[in-house]
């Protein structure tokens, strides 16, 4: 169907092609209908997506706020029907987190500063790139696989460090992108000003670069501690989880994802209680600083 | 003269980046040599055999395979519409002040932890699933052939369909924000002359913004099916854990990831299981690497970041 059809030039009108009113609204009816279930869908995919999140979050808050209670956080896991709480996960989780974070944190920026300061479009520095992208979206259960071959077998024994150093290998690639992208958008002439009062490159960096991308820095290390804070797969092959209470490194340490993960599929009401209990406070704490990390990140704007 | 700082500064960030590169090298032989005493005990049989017989110690990759392969693909497709919608959405339909805080809650629909995602979905969608629309698809379906057997079985809630449309909805953010990055990309001048002559919203998105946008979008849903081989926690809860090639969707299955997380604890270190499993974990890395190194391939080049 076409809005023109070839018509013979009426007398004093523009010769060429005229437009025929009957079809042209037609033509343009269906336009605009088509146009108008594009939107609907758009909105429906919109309000889809919206609700599963909606979903989720009541279905956490509905469960979970139930069973929270001070024992929670005053007792350790104990067997079904003791009345037990998550204090050993909550510290162990603390614990594996913060370690894991500090130990790929540090790399992860150095690797961000190589890729932004140093590799200039080498080969090099476009392979560490490349990996390091590739290793941020690996399936965080072959990192678990990979730590369990290296420091758990070879041991003799599963232990918190294994898990801290599995999480460590998940925060550096997210701490690299974010370093490098927040380095380049420190613009050059401060650079410049910098070295032309004899600064040395290091310090030009440590002390103008770091300070003026700090925000976006601290941004993705907050999103890396959210991700990592969650991680459960690479956390059975490692740390594997202890009901018992303990602080020791080279012994199996609990963590909120994995005591979820036991007490979520156990058969005791009590235990999955606290399971919903363990995935509020752990969803509670990753949204939050998720938020917080995006409102810093628009506030350094 | 050059500094002493510089340089041990500058060796300390090129000795980091080496690192990683060390990294991704050493978890890829050490997944191989711990797969070895499998591969060499099955051969290339391994790849096609269908057993997992922890009993007779004779295993097979093909079944998880097939089911990490079909619900990540089943993923896409659900993911891949709902996400274009959401991006369409976010960049042409929703006004300036709705954009920031809904595409801050899709964005925090990728922070949910996996195993909040495998929780509520075996408590919520799993039920849904087997009282509502299980039962009504089998019944619209019987009869019907190809679709009688995709979709026969009995209503259990879980299998390949309920682990794929939880991936969806946890991999519809990478794309959904990919989509929407890439579509603002597109100069404003373009969408603007095709609006000039009078097209309407779909026409600008199918005539100019997609065609122009087309390899990122694909590097976009390259990304989210990166993302949905892997995933353990979630589909583990969901996928019904049995080691059959299911001909319907509602059936059992298991994926790599999930046979790996379920299967370990019960191994013996240096058993031939063990060795299996490492083996399947060696097959989800090389697939895993090749989606996402293609993704990036095609990401690069537009987008930054």
């Amino acid at each position: 169907m076409s809005a023109t059809t070839a018509a013979p030039a009426l007398p004093g009108s523009i010769p060429g092609p005229a437009k025929d009113a009957r079809v042209a609204r037609q033509l343009s009816g269906r336009r605009q209908r088509t146009n108008r279930i594009v939107k609907v869908l758009c909105i429906a995919a919109t309000v889809i997506g919206l609700a599963f999140l909606a979903s989720i979050l009541a279905t956490l808050l509905w469960r979970g706020l139930g069973g929270l209670s001070l024992t929670v956080f005053t007792t350790s896991t104990l067997p079904p029907g003791s009345q037990g709480g998550l204090l050993n996960a909550i510290i162990g989780s603390l614990i594996q987190t913060a370690l894991g974070a500090a130990i790929g944190t540090p790399i992860g920026l150095l690797v961000g500063t190589y890729l932004a300061e140093y590799s200039r479009g080498s080969a090099l520095g476009n392979a560490v790139r490349f990996v390091s992208d590739v290793l941020l979206s690996a399936p965080s259960i072959l990192i678990g696989l990979f730590v369990y071959q290296l420091l758990v077998a070879p041991f003799g024994g599963f232990s918190g460090i294994a898990g801290c150093i599995a999480l460590a290998v998940i925060v550096i690639p997210i701490v690299v992108r974010t370093t490098e992208d927040m380095l380049r958008l420190i613009p050059v002439s401060l650079r410049e000003a910098a070295v032309a009062l004899g600064t040395p490159q290091w310090k030009v960096i440590v002390m103008i670069c770091y300070r003026a991308a700090k925000d976006g820095i601290v941004t993705g290390i907050l999103l890396a501690v959210a991700r990592v804070a969650g991680e459960t797969a690479p956390l059975l092959f490692t740390s594997l989880g202890n009901l018992n209470w303990s602080l020791s490194l080279t012994k199996p340490m609990a963590s909120l994802p994995v005591t979820i993960y036991q007490y979520a599929g156990s058969a005791f009401e009590d235990w999955v209680q606290l399971a919903w209990v363990g995935a509020l406070l752990i969803t509670a704490g990753v949204l939050a600083i998720n938020i917080i990390a995006r409102v810093a990140l628009r506030g350094g704007k | 003269m050059p500094h002493l700082g510089d340089a041990v500064f500058a060796g300390a960030a090129r000795f980091a980046g080496v690192f990683v590169l060390l990294l991704l090298g050493a978890i890829i032989v050490v997944l191989a040599i711990g797969g070895l005493q499998a591969f060499r005990a099955f051969g290339p049989a391994f790849l096609i055999s269908t057993d997992w017989d922890p009993v007779q110690m004779v295993f097979g990759a093909a079944v998880p395979v097939f089911g990490t392969l079909a619900t990540s693909v089943l993923a896409l497709i659900m993911a891949v519409p709902l996400s274009f919608g959401i991006a369409v959405y976010l960049t042409e339909l929703a006004p300036a002040w709705v954009r920031r805080p809904v595409g801050t809650a899709i964005e925090l629909l990728a922070a949910i932890p996996s195993i909040i995602y495998g929780m509520w979905g075996f408590f919520v969608i799993v039920p849904i699933m087997a009282q509502w629309i299980q039962p009504h698809v089998i019944d619209t379906f019987d009869g019907i052939p190809v679709l009688e057997d995709l979709f026969a079985g009995p209503p259990f809630g879980t299998g390949l369909f309920t682990a794929a449309l939880i991936l969806a909805i946890m991999i519809v953010p990478f794309i959904a924000a990919t989509m929407r990055d890439v579509f603002e990309t597109v100069p404003a001048v373009y969408k603007e002359s095709a609006y000039g002559v009078g097209c309407t919203m779909w026409e600008v998105m199918r005539s100019i913004v997609i065609p122009y946008t087309r390899t990122s979008v694909v590097g976009g849903i390259m990304l989210g099916l990166g993302r949905a081989l892997g995933e353990t926690m979630a589909v583990t809860f969901v996928i019904g854990n049995t080691n059959r090639i299911a001909t319907s969707l509602f059936g059992p299955g298991n994926t790599i990831a999930s046979i790996v997380a379920l299967e370990f604890p019960e191994s013996q270190a240096g058993s031939l299981k063990l060795s299996a499993l490492l083996a399947l974990g060696f097959i989800l890395f090389v697939i895993s690497f090749i989606v996402l190194a293609i993704s990036r391939l095609l990401l690069r080049p537009r987008l930054k970041g």
